[in-house]
């Protein structure tokens, strides 16, 4: 795709923030510690990358999926866990504020989520139900003005550092399979909330991940997200931005990985020639290059048809996030061979993205319940 | 219109503007006073030294004992310190006055500052930051001879030309460009402190030199100066540094000598920072903050010297920048000399010693 | 109050290399950059906007293909942006620049509580001229290489740097200011900056329309009435690259040491 002037204006200031910004040392501390690092969160809110998508009249920066697609893909490239904190506003955290908030929901939280004064996430997983919904055990029940809360969800990223959370459950117990299922803007300072421990993680580390407990929370009415009982088919729908997002992810570390490899393997001499210089190393480059074309391709497309309201948008989210994270692990594994011994060390950056690449064809719908649902679309 | 700058004929000598600090001369100023020595005699014309400060007529002597014939001596408190205006408006009253053909500034942050102002106000060109002057054609087609690759041979030049020839870098020196000022005078021009050659202080000429006081009507500034501060150099400053020397794990043999010698080597240079690649840090005999490289500090120094480094990419990926890289190592094939100016093999410690003084009798020589 | 900031856009000379996303060489990207120093100008100026309020122009002199960089200062918070492009303007010297933007400057309107910001200069000639110049030209005091800049009722205070320390000033306005680049670290575009800056208009100051602005002379504009002229531009003859230096080794050191003073590097 040839971007516009202004869509190449905004990947060269993504680009040039994210080079100057996310500098080795805070890459490397992110890695190493974890934790989370709020200052970057703030200098990104600063200039409305946090709230790119989110539409101007609450205060967001009006920007449509191309430019956040541009983003997550630049702050990828050279940081894949930072373009994580971009990406949550926009995506799973802000994305069903958007689409279903109510007038009074979206004034009240939006403004806040896109200057980066508050953090929302999104809470679907559970220990016993992922891509299931069906096995949702977590309940609300209504109760006066409010709805109760009671179960657990994990894997929750970003819940350590959030004020909010989406939250998934399940409303009419009497419902089958994904039916029943409500959205709750759910505030975790609220009592019998219980956040766990960040869990310790192969990758993608600065950026925590843990529990989040309810016992007997009590969540006002007024902070039911969207239609009573028909939360399932809006997470569903939040999460095809997500994967657009992912796919971008993906994209990005690729392209990292790729450049990684060809300064490598121009620098690196081994009998006397770089090896550069070897058809073994220069055909991987060759190929790591066309499946990351291949993959951008699809990537700009699918933001530009999920934007356009293409009837098949849903599936094209499922095959970019699946094609480009498929493809970014195996970028990351070729950029770490073309290292050899030093791909396995610490000090160089492929070695962290090749871990931080596994994540990608697993969060947000693994590889496989993508291509469930791109068969289910074709087949059904 | 019409400009008197226009009437070069009106227009004679050779001017050096003298910098003063807290009633001290810079070393920019010899080196300019030397340089303007030579075009003067070049144009056969007088070398006069124009010095503004606040009871400076002492330096004048100083002035002279690197070739002034004459000085201009402006003293006012209002000149103590630098400032912008008074500078700028007691010495384009001379020059408006006495009218020298070419007027020589140092390119310090005062001269840089002052020139420019000058020389819109006196309606005439000013080319900065000069390498490398000359007046007379012979002299400079010698010059381009040396250090272009213009073919002379296939060049026609009006060999009486008699404009000052500034030459200077441009495009972050990736070319030359010579310039001159043909329609207007003085001719002026700021020179990169530290470029021309100092002369040596002649007594003789010193007590020789003619120094004439001169009046200027001085206004307020409007840019007020509240406090003046000058500060020492402190701590290493690896990133800022022009030289550096830099070990690597061939001064395993003898560390304690081996650094000993770094330091000593980027002294005679001139005052350098010893750094290290990263074995040299891994080993402990550096701090990590001083480590080159892919892990380490990307640096890009005047000179840049590598002593027993082998030049892992890893290590040329934080010094490739460098302008001069000069590279000692005792294996020929080491990948260091493929990104070394000047490559040299051999045993450092056989090599540095005899390195050091050859830098210094070349520095005496100068 | 206004703020009149100078740009120029610049050939990228610093070296580094673009690579684009398929991993070749973006020449096309290394072509023209905003001047480095000149980006400090801007951020100081959207400081002072930032704390009081104030209009901030942006006024370059260049071919039409730099409104592209006038958007990018769009982008950043600049309020408006000016382009002064003419052929008549080609070729100019630092001296006839400074005239041409002295001119724009004062055709746009300079009064008693407005300042000029420029960057201490620019990479493709690192003359550091065109700031004081306008200066002279505009009969306004100038402070140059600030390192810190302090606006507070119609003063500013500025920590001007030199080679062995700095000295404090303070000067009402109108003034002109020369920033280098440790005074800021210039902010980067905002995502709607970005979105908006291709609808806003760019102001557009021809030489028709500053020919006969007092602070012109026409007959010292452009290549040909440019005080200075190039008399020869030429390449050094030898490119950096690996000499093995021979001999024994107090002659390799020898000719070492001779090839580092040649080269001015002692």
């Amino acid at each position: 795709m040839i971007l516009t002037e202004k869509y190449q204006l905004l990947r060269r200031n993504f680009r040039n923030f994210a080079e100057t910004e996310f500098t080795d040392e805070l890459q490397k501390r992110l890695d190493t510690e974890g934790g989370y690092e709020a200052e970057m969160y703030q200098k990104m809110a600063r200039y409305g990358f946090t709230g790119i998508k989110i539409p101007v009249e609450y205060g967001g920066q009006g920007g449509d999926s191309l430019a956040y697609v541009l983003m997550i893909e630049e702050f990828a490239r050279v940081c894949p866990v930072l373009a994580i904190y971009a990406n949550t506003p926009n995506s799973l955290g802000g994305g069903p504020l958007v689409m279903c908030g109510n007038e009074e929901q979206k004034q009240k939280y939006l403004p806040d989520i896109a200057a980066g004064r508050k953090h929302i996430v999104f809470a679907l997983t559970e220990p016993g139900a992922g891509s299931d919904a069906g096995g949702t055990l977590t309940t609300a029940v209504a109760d006066g003005d409010d709805f109760i809360l009671n179960g657990r969800k994990c894997f929750v990223s970003g819940a350590p550092i959030a004020d909010y959370a989406v939250i998934y459950a399940k409303t009419d117990p009497t419902a089958k399979g994904s039916r029943g299922i409500s959205m709750f803007i759910v505030d975790l300072k609220l009592p019998g909330i219980t956040i766990g421990k960040a869990e310790a993680k192969m990758g993608i580390n600065g950026y925590p991940t843990s529990d989040i407990t309810m016992d007997n929370v009590r969540v006002s009415k007024a902070d039911l997200l969207g239609p009573l009982h028909d939360g399932f088919r809006m997470a569903m729908k939040t999460l095809d931005g997500g994967r657009l997002g992912i796919s971008a992810q993906a994209l990005g570390l690729a392209q990292g990985c790729l450049e990684e490899a060809i300064r490598y393997a121009r620098e690196r001499k081994q009998f006397g020639k770089p090896i550069a210089a070897n058809q073994g190393v220069s055909f991987m480059i060759a190929e790591m290059a066309t499946e990351i074309e291949a993959a951008r391709e699809l990537v700009y497309a699918t933001a530009v048809a999920k934007d356009a309201g293409a009837p098949d948008s849903s599936m094209k989210c499922a095959m970019a996030k699946y094609f480009a994270s498929e493809m970014a692990n195996r970028a990351a594994y070729k950029a770490v061979q073309i290292f050899g011994g030093y791909g396995y060390i610490k000090d160089y950056k492929v070695e962290r993205f090749y871990r931080d690449a596994r994540i990608l064809s697993i969060y947000e719908g693994t590889s496989q319940i993508q291509q469930l649902v791109i068969a289910n679309t074709l087949l059904r | 219109m019409e400009y008197n700058s226009a009437k070069i004929e009106d227009f004679r000598d050779i001017w050096v503007f003298c910098e003063q600090r807290r009633g001290k001369l810079m070393e920019t100023d010899f080196e300019l006073v030397s340089e303007g020595r030579k075009l003067a005699d070049e144009r056969h014309s007088q070398l006069v030294g124009v010095l503004l400060g606040d009871d400076v007529r002492d330096l004048a002597k100083e002035i002279g004992a690197y070739g002034a014939d004459k000085v201009y001596v402006i003293s006012d408190p209002a000149l103590k310190d630098y400032s912008s205006e008074t500078y700028a408006d007691a010495l384009c009253q001379i020059v408006m006055d006495k009218k020298p053909e070419v007027l020589l500034i140092g390119a310090s942050t005062i001269g840089r500052d002052l020139a420019p102002r000058c020389a819109a106000r006196l309606h005439t060109g000013l080319t900065a930051d000069c390498t490398h002057l000359d007046i007379d054609m012979n002299k400079y087609l010698d010059f381009l001879k040396e250090a272009s690759s213009i073919d002379l041979s296939t060049r026609k030049f009006k060999m009486e030309d008699t404009n000052l020839k500034m030459t200077r870098p441009a495009f972050g020196g990736h070319m030359m460009a010579t310039i001159t000022c043909p329609r207007f005078r003085p001719c002026m021009s700021t020179v990169r402190p530290g470029v021309m050659k100092k002369g040596t202080y002649d007594e003789a000429k010193a007590a020789s030199v003619t120094v004439e006081d001169y009046a200027v009507s001085l206004k307020e500034p409007l840019v007020k100066v509240l406090e003046i501060v000058t500060e020492e150099k402190k701590g290493v400053d690896l990133l800022g540094a022009e030289v550096i020397v830099a070990v690597g794990a061939g001064i395993s043999r003898d560390v304690e000598k081996g650094m000993a010698l770094a330091q000593e080597l980027a002294d005679a240079l001139g005052g350098g920072v010893v750094a290290g690649s990263r074995p040299a840090v891994e080993a402990g005999w550096l701090d990590h903050e001083l480590q080159i490289g892919q892990t380490g500090k990307t640096v890009r120094p005047k000179i840049y010297v590598a002593l027993g480094i082998s030049g892992a990419i890893q290590h040329k990926a934080g010094m490739q920048d460098a302008e001069t890289v000069i590279a000692v190592n005792s294996n020929p094939s080491a990948p260091i000399f493929e990104a070394a100016t000047y490559g040299i093999v051999g045993d450092l410690f056989e090599v540095i010693p005899k390195m050091i003084a050859s830098i210094r009798a070349a520095k005496e020589a100068k | 109050m206004k703020i009149y900031v100078c740009v120029k856009q610049v050939p990228d000379t610093s070296g580094k290399v673009a690579v684009k996303e398929n991993g070749v060489l973006d020449r096309a990207s290394m072509k023209t950059i905003i001047n480095p120093d000149d980006l400090n100008a801007v951020e100081a100026a959207l400081q002072i906007k930032d704390q009081e309020g104030c209009e901030v122009i942006a006024v370059t002199m260049g071919p039409p293909a730099a409104e592209g960089m006038l958007r990018e200062l769009l982008a950043m918070g600049v309020d408006k942006a000016v382009l002064i492009s003419g052929r008549e303007f080609g070729g100019s010297d630092t001296f006839a620049t400074s005239q041409v933007l002295a001119g724009g400057i004062h055709h746009l309107g300079l009064e008693k509580e407005d300042i000029v910001f420029c960057g201490r200069q620019a990479i493709d000639g690192d003359t550091a001229q065109v700031g004081p110049q306008i200066a002279e030209k505009l009969n306004i005091p100038q402070i140059t290489y600030a390192g810190e800049v302090r606006y507070e009722n119609g003063k500013v205070y500025v920590k001007r740097m030199t080679e062995d320390g700095y000295m404090r000033v303070e000067a009402e306005t109108p003034v002109l200011i020369t920033c280098i680049k440790e005074l800021n670290q210039p902010r980067y575009m905002t995502v709607r900056g970005i979105l908006e800056c291709y609808d806003k208009p760019i102001t557009v100051l021809d030489y028709p329309t500053l020919e006969n602005e007092p602070l012109i002379d026409k007959t010292t504009i452009g290549l040909a009435g440019s005080p200075t002229t190039i008399f020869q531009s030429f390449t050094p003859p030898v490119a950096k690259g690996g000499e093995m230096l021979e001999g024994t080794t107090q002659e390799k050191c020898d000719t070492l040491a001779a090839k580092l003073a040649k080269a001015q590097l002692l």
